[in-house]
């Protein structure tokens, strides 16, 4: 593989990674909102709120692809249900916005519409405390986090490798989805939750509030950046490496992967859903197609195009996809799904390691 | 029911007078058009009317009409003139004297259901002494056994010399004979329509089963037995062709899954590439049949009914080519990375289900099924569809010829000895490149003739593969990768236990059971079900 | 490793969406630009596309007959794919990036549920041009579909009648989604105030792209084997119908013995399907493409010339339906209400809709309630015929008004209007 480095001795970051990561942080949490909120419509540096909303919503998506990269680019596992855990969270938080709307919504009903319609008297158990912020909160991080564990403990004990691996993933997501499409699971059915009012008391339209969760996700962000990066740097990050490049040989030289598997499996499933919680109210809606298979592929696909294994290559390639998504969409509705699958193909076959591969064999010219 | 039986009933008394004059051979009445104005009301009730008139008159020559207005061939022109325009061929509806040309401006005249069961009866009734023996079948079974309806039954009975209509007229009489009022007549009826398979002939007996609220005359009480064992001897015997009918839902959704999941087994057993493309080369396989079906339509109109024959070599030579362009242009550089053909495959499928939108629209193409396969085995309530028994069997076809070629033929062995160690084999001098061209054809061919098959049984439109991926990669997780023993014991088994499960839990639990069961089963076997012996560490 | 290239490219790409984001901001002020929402690749595309198409085509005839306020039309078309949070933001960008004047869009329950938000919060106007469940009413929102007792409950007291074949036991089928489940619980309300017993209602549901009819159509015949006449009233979804109505050919069920009727499926379902089998089956509408009348002819007449100047694919077999009719109907009447309105303001054009009249391609005069935001219609039966049209076997005598709020629902009898 690539040059080995002694653990601990290299910094997290050199001195531009830092000062880039600074600027980042900067720009999002100091010269968006001021762009956004201060700045006159009628000026040029004007953000809209489409504009605001966009670009969290991208920044929700890197998240989902470091998350990712860590566990396929990093570690080799191979998932295609990443989105059931990002669905899980936004589900777990939309719970806690439906139960915000009030007496708001169509029914004047203390009850979320939904509910009222299916004739419901009263919350089930699993809604109880969803008022709660911080017991909301929880759930964001437990629910995405105890299901990744148990999968994971079963799948990695058995030593479920490779495509199987990966189809498994695929079944359980396909499984959560059927199952969040019915009226009756209590989530909404296919229309899932829509129409939030407040968060915490402030309007989720409020553009004060739009700027606060586009800080708070590009500070999510960047603090997953940084756990990656120190993660990776570290021996416990080297031994996933070894799990990605050969299993066995670690296992011979008296490892046990199963434990170092379902902990990245579950750090990872947990990261994806605190990003789907910060999703659900920028976007407004969490329903079940967020747990469609081809949802979950897309996710890899993210990772791939950016290049996997790079710190950076996934938050360029989610950018990249979504960015080019969201532009041709408009510009060329028509046509969009040619770019998108040329672009593709062009990438596996001409960038096998991704954008971020590409630039940094460029830097490095001919010396790989 | 009641309203339809109450018409039949009225209908039966004209309908015997109708048939002895039939019998004797003359036609007696003439019918006018002041009979047929009523079918230009815009009331149903109105043309109910008229059609009881025309029927009452009994005039065999009605039949011509009748059978236009079932047919939506009667015509009305604004004059309130009927014609009957039947393949280009125009006849007075009245006279039926052939008229040249066709009027400048004319209407459909129109029918509901309820007037369309009516003129089915009536139909049947002339019918029913009919010289062509399939007519006569068709007629028996449309004729609604009841006390009134029961001397036609008998005479035509008396009259029948084909066996089948012979059956199917004696279980007409006998259920007609149950509303008899003679305990011996009912009693013999209830022993001939024991033998039945017919829920409504239970739901006939059940009536005579419930137990009077006075007292019960012995003979009543012979009867009601008698109709008790009946129904349960009925009911055992749906019992079985319920479980004959699961039994055969599943083998066809089996069937459907294994000829889906062959393609990728190939593919991906030997050549390793996860091909999210491979319901893209069904996709191709369905529009190829429709194109075959579409060049019959305009240029073999009077051979339409063979064009699913010529499909089945145009989709998968369709589908092979293109799947063998792929293999050279893109999939071929990938090999060895196999995570990574997930990607570009992926994105091949977004660009052929565009393309494919782009020139056949975002709608569904009408795929007609051929008159032979239209329709299905009646075993009395259980049917078993032509076109399910046809893909069965064709996907046993292929599965056989897939087999033979694997084990009987060189490339087959060139493709096992690549997919088991592809250096060796490569050192041994097998052209592996020209070998994995070759499979990844017959994979997607094989995908391509899914393809054909899935257009009679379902819709054909640019999604048609994207909902077939995800169960296909089951199957194939399932059974073994590179064991198609395991895809076709996994896509029976599949198919078989979701059939069994559907009727007691619904559809959607099933499904999500079904996944459920897939995820703990790789727990047991994480190499699904024919996992490769071996003992090297890596697999 | 360096990073800083990589940090290059990503700030280029966020100046490129920068960019993007305010290219908008400069339009044309001698046009008003229209928003057209619907899904042109994806699930939903089947059915979207021919919407899309539709909207194209009435705003080229009103251009040609001089545009609206002396302004010519212009519209901006996007495509939200079939994933519902790319409708929010797609709704997002039409209204605040291209400024449209309205919107014409959605299809799905959940696209509405999704863009309905955005909608309020920016007070602009979507036009909404499907059947749906009822249940909702926004200022925001034009309903031109049928709302449930338009359409679903007129189907059913059809099949009840005598001509209908006064069925007595109820098969409710559906994809497992609002829509079906909605319907049939409003349905199910229904057929028991009509004196209907729970033990003859059977009610059953298939997940999303269910291809497998057998075993449903198997307990079907089982059903309606155990004695009286037995209709299925089917919300079946999209893509299933296909496999669904030539399962239902096949096994031999005939439309005089158990008649099934549906409030998804119309002509252009129907393109999809060999329909000589099914001669007789039912389908509610509030317009049919076989109507005859003068308007329909025109409006008929118009989509095929459209088709062919457009080249659209298979344009010899291209057929107008329900939601293409809204569609027509709704965008003529935003156009009235802007001219009375003389102006494209929200506020005013929203004042103006209500009451607004037009004579639609069913041959009746449909008009805009003045206060609950939905059409009168009229409700048609059609059969299933060989050609895949239908024939209309019964309809009301005029337009009836949509109830969003079904009164078979508990707890809506207080509320039908905004």
């Amino acid at each position: 593989m690539t040059t080995f480095t002694i653990p601990g001795r290299e910094p997290l970051f050199s001195g531009k990674g830092w000062a880039a990561l600074l600027a980042f942080l900067l720009a999002s949490v100091v010269l968006v909102p001021v762009l956004f909120l201060a700045v006159p419509e009628s000026s040029p540096f004007h953000l809209s709120a489409y504009f605001v909303t966009l670009i969290g919503k991208i920044m929700c998506y890197c998240v989902v692809a470091v998350a990712m990269n860590l566990i396929w680019g990093y570690t080799g596992i191979l998932s295609l249900g990443h989105g059931v855990f990002f669905a899980l969270g936004g589900y777990a938080f939309g719970m806690y916005l439906m139960r915000m709307i009030g007496r708001e919504g169509q029914y004047q009903s203390d009850l979320p519409d939904f509910m009222v319609f299916l004739d419901w008297k009263a919350y089930p158990w699993y809604w109880s405390f969803t008022d709660q912020f911080w017991y909301s909160a929880l759930l964001v991080v437990l629910v995405p986090g105890l299901l990744a564990f148990v999968f994971g403990y079963f799948a990695f004990r058995s030593r479920i490798k490779g495509v199987y691996f990966s189809i498994i993933t695929q079944a359980l997501t396909f499984a959560f989805m059927l199952l969040f499409f019915r009226n009756d699971t209590g989530f909404g059915g296919n229309n899932g939750f829509t129409d939030f009012k407040r968060i915490l008391g402030f309007r989720i339209s409020d553009p004060g509030t739009r700027a606060t969760l586009f800080a708070i996700t590009a500070l999510y962000l960047a603090g997953c950046l940084v756990l990656t990066r120190a993660l990776i740097r570290s021996k416990y990050g080297r031994v996933l490496t070894a799990i990605r490049d050969s299993e066995s040989r670690l296992m011979f030289s008296g490892y046990n992967p199963l434990w170092f598997k379902l902990s990245v499996w579950t750090l990872s499933g947990v990261l994806c859903g605190i990003a789907g919680a910060l999703y659900v109210p920028q976007v407004g809606i969490i329903n079940p197609s967020e747990m469609s298979p081809a949802n979950s592929i897309e996710i890899a696909i993210w990772v791939a195009v950016g290049g996997r294994g790079t710190l950076l290559g996934p938050i360029l390639g989610a950018g990249i996809v979504n960015g080019a998504k969201s532009f041709f969409t408009q510009s060329f509705p028509e046509y969009w799904l040619f770019f998108l699958g040329i672009l593709f193909v062009v990438v596996t076959l001409f960038l096998p390691k991704g954008v971020a591969g590409w630039i940094a064999s460029r830097k490095s010219g001919d010396k790989t | 029911m009641t309203s339809a039986l109450g018409r039949l009933r009225a209908l039966a008394v004209p309908l015997v007078l109708a048939l002895m004059f039939l019998g004797s051979g003359q036609s007696a009445f003439a019918f006018d058009a002041e009979m047929v104005s009523g079918l230009l009301s815009e009331e149903a009730s109105d043309k109910a009317d008229a059609i009881e008139k025309i029927v009452a008159s009994g005039d065999p020559t009605t039949l011509g009409l009748l059978a236009a207005l079932r047919d939506g061939t009667l015509r009305v022109t604004p004059d309130k003139k009927l014609f009957i325009k039947e393949r280009g061929v125009l006849k007075d509806a009245i006279s039926g004297a052939d008229l040249e040309a066709e009027p400048d401006e004319s209407e459909k005249v129109t029918i509901n259901n309820r007037l369309r069961s009516q003129v089915d009866s009536a139909i049947a009734g002339l019918r029913i002494f009919s010289k062509d023996a399939k007519e006569r079948l068709v007629a028996a079974k449309a004729i609604e056994p009841s006390i009134d309806t029961l001397p036609m039954l008998s005479k035509a009975l008396a009259a029948e010399t084909d066996a089948k209509v012979r059956e199917v007229l004696r279980l007409a009489e006998a259920s007609a004979k149950l509303q008899s009022p003679d305990v011996a007549q009912q009693l013999a009826a209830i022993e001939s329509l024991a033998a039945s398979t017919d829920p409504k002939v239970r739901t006939q007996l059940q009536a005579l089963t419930s137990p009077p609220s006075g007292t019960e005359t012995p003979e009543a009480a012979k009867v009601r037995t008698a109709a008790v064992e009946a129904v349960a001897a009925i009911e055992r015997r749906l019992a079985m062709y319920d479980i004959v009918g699961r039994l055969f839902t599943g083998v066809s959704l089996g069937s459907i899954l294994l000829l889906v999941a062959l393609g990728l087994a190939i593919t991906y057993g030997l050549l390793g590439v996860i091909n999210m493309a491979h319901g893209e080369m069904l996709m191709i396989g369905a529009y190829a049949t429709y194109l075959t079906q579409q060049v019959f339509r305009s240029h073999f109109p009077d051979h339409i009914d063979w064009y699913l024959v010529c499909a089945v070599p145009v989709s998968f030579a369709i589908a092979a080519a293109i799947g063998m362009l792929l293999e050279r242009t893109v999939i071929r550089w990938l090999y060895g990375r196999p995570l990574e053909t997930l990607l570009a495959t992926w994105g091949i499928s977004l660009f052929l289900i565009q393309l494919v939108r782009q020139v056949f629209g975002a709608q569904n193409v009408e795929v007609a099924n051929p008159s032979w396969m239209s329709g299905g085995i009646e075993l009395t309530n259980l049917v078993l569809p032509y076109n399910r028994i046809v893909i069965i069997g064709f996907s046993a076809a292929v599965l056989l010829l897939v087999w033979l070629m694997l084990t009987r033929t060189r490339l087959g062995l060139f493709i096992r000895g690549v997919t088991q160690n592809r250096t060796m084999a490569s050192c041994v001098g097998v052209p592996t490149g020209k070998v994995d061209l070759m499979a990844f054809g017959l994979g997607s061919g094989i995908g391509g003739l899914a393809g054909c098959a899935l257009s009679q049984i379902g819709n054909v439109g640019p999604d048609l593969g994207q909902s077939y991926i995800i169960d296909s990669f089951m199957v194939v997780v399932l059974g073994g990768v590179g064991q198609l023993l395991g895809t076709v014991y996994a896509a029976l088994g599949l198919g078989v236990v979701a059939k069994f499960l559907e009727p007691f839990i619904g559809a959607v639990p099933t499904k999500i059971l079904i996944l459920v069961l897939i995820i703990a089963f790789i727990q047991k076997r994480p190499q699904g079900l024919f996992a490769l012996k071996g003992r090297s560490v890596e697999s | 490793m360096n990073r800083r290239h990589v940090l290059k490219a990503a700030a280029a790409a966020v100046a490129g969406a920068w960019m993007l984001s305010s290219a908008g901001v400069a339009s044309a002020a001698d046009t008003i630009k229209i928003g057209i929402l619907h899904s042109l690749s994806g699930t939903m595309a089947i059915s979207e596309t021919a919407l899309k198409n539709t909207a194209l085509m009435t705003i080229e005839e009103i251009n040609a007959k001089g545009g609206v306020l002396g302004k010519k039309l212009e519209a901006v078309v996007v495509d939200p794919a079939s994933n519902w949070p790319l409708f929010a933001e797609k709704a997002r960008q039409l209204i605040t990036q291209d400024k449209v004047a309205v919107v014409f869009g959605c299809w799905t329950s959940v696209s509405r549920k999704s863009v309905l938000p955005v909608f309020e919060e920016l007070d602009s106007l979507l036009f909404y041009p499907v059947q749906y469940e009822g249940e909702e009413l926004s200022q925001n929102v034009f309903y031109t579909g049928a709302a449930p007792n338009q359409q679903a409950i007129p189907a059913v007291e059809y099949l009840m009648s005598k001509d209908g074949g006064g069925a007595k036991r109820f098969v409710l089928l559906g994809t497992d989604y609002v829509y079906p489940r909605t319907t049939n619980k409003i349905l199910r309300a229904f057929l028991k105030s009509k004196g209907v017993a729970e033990a003859d209602i059977m009610e059953d549901y298939t997940p999303f792209g269910h291809s497998d009819y057998q075993t449903i159509i198997a307990k079907i015949k089982k059903f309606a084997g155990e004695g009286k006449k037995t209709a299925v009233i089917s919300t079946i979804n999209g893509d299933s119908n296909v496999p669904f109505y030539k399962e239902l050919g096949n096994q031999g069920l005939k439309a005089t013995d158990v008649p099934v009727v549906a409030f998804s499926v119309g002509e252009e379902e129907l393109r999809g399907v060999d329909t000589k089998p099914l001669v007789g089956h039912l389908a509610a509408w509030n317009y049919f493409m076989s109507v005859k009348n003068a308007e329909n002819t025109a409006f008929i007449k118009q989509y095929k010339a459209w088709a062919k100047a457009n080249n659209l694919p298979n344009l010899d077999t291209v057929v107008t339906n329900d939601p293409m009719e809204a569609t027509y109907v709704g965008i003529h009447m935003w156009k009235q209400a802007v001219e009375k309105a003389k102006s494209t303001d929200v506020d005013k054009v929203r004042k103006a809709m209500a009451g607004q009249t037009f004579k639609a391609p069913s041959g009746f005069v449909l008009k805009m309630d003045e206060t609950n935001h939905h059409l009168h219609k009229p409700v048609m039966i059609g059969e299933v015929q060989g050609d895949g049209q239908f024939d209309v076997v019964w309809k009301t005598k005029g337009p009836i008004r949509a109830q969003p709020w079904s009164p078979f629902i508990p707890g809506n009898e207080t509320k039908q209007k905004l």
